[in-house]
């Protein structure tokens, strides 16, 4: 992380992203407010892509000619880059995936893929436990569940509380000496809850567990600094935080990745290959098999640049000020219910809601006709909506290019959404 | 509100969705199905009740339970409208059509001859999120058929 290099200011930011000029009906701007989803690009993401592949486009780490010389430079730059911005001691701990899903995914594999000469605590075997939370996204629960299914282990999980933060009263009896992995999200993707790392971090490592940290939606909204968290490893997408699809990271502890077996297996994660058997690179490359998303690679790097020169504080406290208007405005309908810590430290900017009686589908549907783009259902989080009596619910998430006017068309707009269903009943 | 929202959420919905008819789960039944939307979540368990045998097997009762939006919900109401007291025969024509014109896009105009109260379900064609809405409990209806027809092989 370095320095902002620019002030933060909305209007300037827009201009840098070409979509938001986009109209959904003649007279109907596009309000974005699906980032939590997936984020728009801007202008710098998309030209870092576009010279990448009208310069330097060329398989990365083989050939001796130029033009593979410069991918690879490209390609080991942005590792760097993403590095730094994560705070990470080094880029031989980044390891890019294609998103934060296939990131968890590969931690809960090589876990499960350990043999007799792997470390004890890098191995999940019957009889141990996986402690997650009842809040997850699917991408860190379900690779989960399959690790325990292959293994035997047992998968436990600690409940929501009725205030919407974790409820931690039973955590000394959840986290035990046969824990071997602790699993959660930094920032609820449909609560906006910010959950306490380091306390959760602190009860892992008395008993030795490795702690795992789903960040796809803090490190798009808030300053994250890996190496300060405490945690083991660290997941998260490029396309949530202004990058492109196609690409997410996996950041570990060097001294687990270099003692961890693979997960994919194939070219470039090898060291010698015999038709026998084979013997693998060192971390970085033994977590990356196949031709890696290249110019996807040098799009998050700009998109670090990008967000790196807005300063992720500044960033942190737009949103902070959007989801405290959101929910204002939201307290003030009748029908409306808010999924979600009350504003303050606690809470970011995804503000999911209820609207008495209707399906979230037909709010969205109606939101969407007044150009809102918000996201409905259950947001990949079904254990949670089912903890809280519900089929799903619509979300309005923020960005650095969201601005009060549209988060007032969204207030507005879940009004007028009350009045067209009141209107036809 | 524009236009393409009045041609959605149509009074006919809106009526099928408040006051669903043929709703709640009945006995006797010879297939009972469970269809869930994984984007949404949605939920829909039917049951289907038949008499007769091959051309002339009759649907005597489909009783259900949607869980859904406003369009999932009319659209069960209205199926198990149209399905009552005709024969499986007969409706596999006004099930093919109205998929038909469901997945067009809005180019193939709605039969009401054949379809009935399902022409007010045709705005969700202009809507692709909406198309799996619609056609969930048709393909819920297929799949009792299926059942019952393994079952008695």
């Amino acid at each position: 992380m370095s320095a902002p290099s620019r002030p933060f200011d909305v209007e300037a930011i827009r201009a840098d992203f070409p979509i938001l000029d986009r109209m959904m009906d003649p007279d109907t701007p596009m309000i974005y407010l699906d980032g939590g989803a997936t984020s728009q690009r801007p202008r710098q993401v998309i030209d870092a892509e576009v010279a990448y592949l009208t310069r330097d486009n060329a398989a990365v780490k083989r050939g001796a000619h130029r033009m593979a010389a410069a991918a690879t430079d490209a390609y080991e730059g942005s590792r760097k880059r993403v590095a730094d911005f994560l705070g990470a001691p080094s880029a031989e701990e980044i390891v890019f995936t294609k998103n934060a899903t296939e990131a968890l995914n590969l931690v809960a594999y090589c876990l499960g893929n350990g043999d007799a000469s792997t470390p004890a605590h890098l191995r999940v075997r019957e009889g141990d436990e996986i402690l997650v939370t009842e809040m997850e996204h699917h991408a860190n629960l379900v690779p989960w569940q399959e690790l325990a299914r292959r293994t035997g282990a047992t998968l436990r999980w600690i409940p929501m509380a009725e205030d919407f933060t974790l409820d931690l009263t039973d955590l000394d009896s959840l986290i035990t000496e046969r824990t071997k992995v602790v699993a959660f999200t930094h920032q609820s993707n449909v609560l906006g809850t910010i959950n306490p790392v380091s306390r959760l971090v602190e009860a892992a490592r008395a008993v030795g567990a490795l702690t795992v940290l789903d960040a796809a939606q803090s490190v798009p909204h808030m300053p994250v600094d890996v190496a300060s968290l405490g945690v083991d490893f660290v997941a998260l997408s490029g396309h949530k935080m202004l990058g492109p699809t196609g690409i997410g990271v996996l950041w570990g502890r060097y001294e687990h990745l270099a003692a961890l077996p693979p997960f994919l297996t194939g070219g470039s994660m090898i060291e010698v290959v015999h038709l026998d058997h084979s013997t693998y690179a060192e971390p970085p490359a033994r977590f990356e098999a196949g031709t890696p998303p290249i110019s996807q690679a040098v799009g998050l790097a700009a998109a670090c640049d990008y967000l790196d020169a807005l300063g992720m504080e500044n960033v942190a406290e737009h949103e902070r000020v959007l989801t405290d208007q959101a929910l204002r405005g939201l307290a003030d309908l009748d029908g409306v219910r808010v999924f979600g810590p009350a504003a303050g430290p606690g809470r970011a900017g995804a503000v999911s809601f209820e609207l008495e009686g209707r399906h979230p589908h037909d709010v969205g549907q109606v939101l969407d006709s007044l150009g809102i783009q918000a996201r409905v259902g259950h947001h990949c989080a079904w254990p949670l909506h089912r903890r809280f009596a519900l089929h799903g619910t619509t979300r309005a998430s923020f960005s650095v290019h969201t601005t009060t006017a549209e988060v007032e068309a969204f207030v507005t707009g879940v009004a007028r959404t009350a009045e067209f269903f009141g209107s036809l009943s | 509100m524009n236009t393409s929202l009045n041609s959605l959420y149509t009074e006919l919905v809106i009526e099928h969705d408040k006051r669903p008819l043929h709703a709640g789960l009945r006995e006797p039944f010879d297939a009972e199905v469970h269809h869930v939307n994984p984007t949404c979540g949605d939920e829909i368990t039917l049951r289907l009740h038949l008499s007769g045998a091959s051309e002339q097997r009759r649907i005597e009762d489909v009783s259900y339970e949607a869980i859904g939006c406003a369009m999932s919900r009319a659209a069960a109401s209205i199926m198990a409208d149209l399905l009552l007291g005709r024969t499986v025969a007969e409706m596999d024509p006004v099930r093919e059509h109205f998929e038909a014109a469901m997945g067009s896009r809005g180019t193939i105009d709605g039969d009401e001859e054949l379809i009935g109260d399902g022409v007010a379900l045709l705005g969700a064609a202009k809507f692709p999120a909406r198309v799996k809405c619609v056609l969930m409990p048709w393909k819920a209806y297929q799949a009792a058929l299926v059942e019952i027809q393994t079952l008695g092989e």
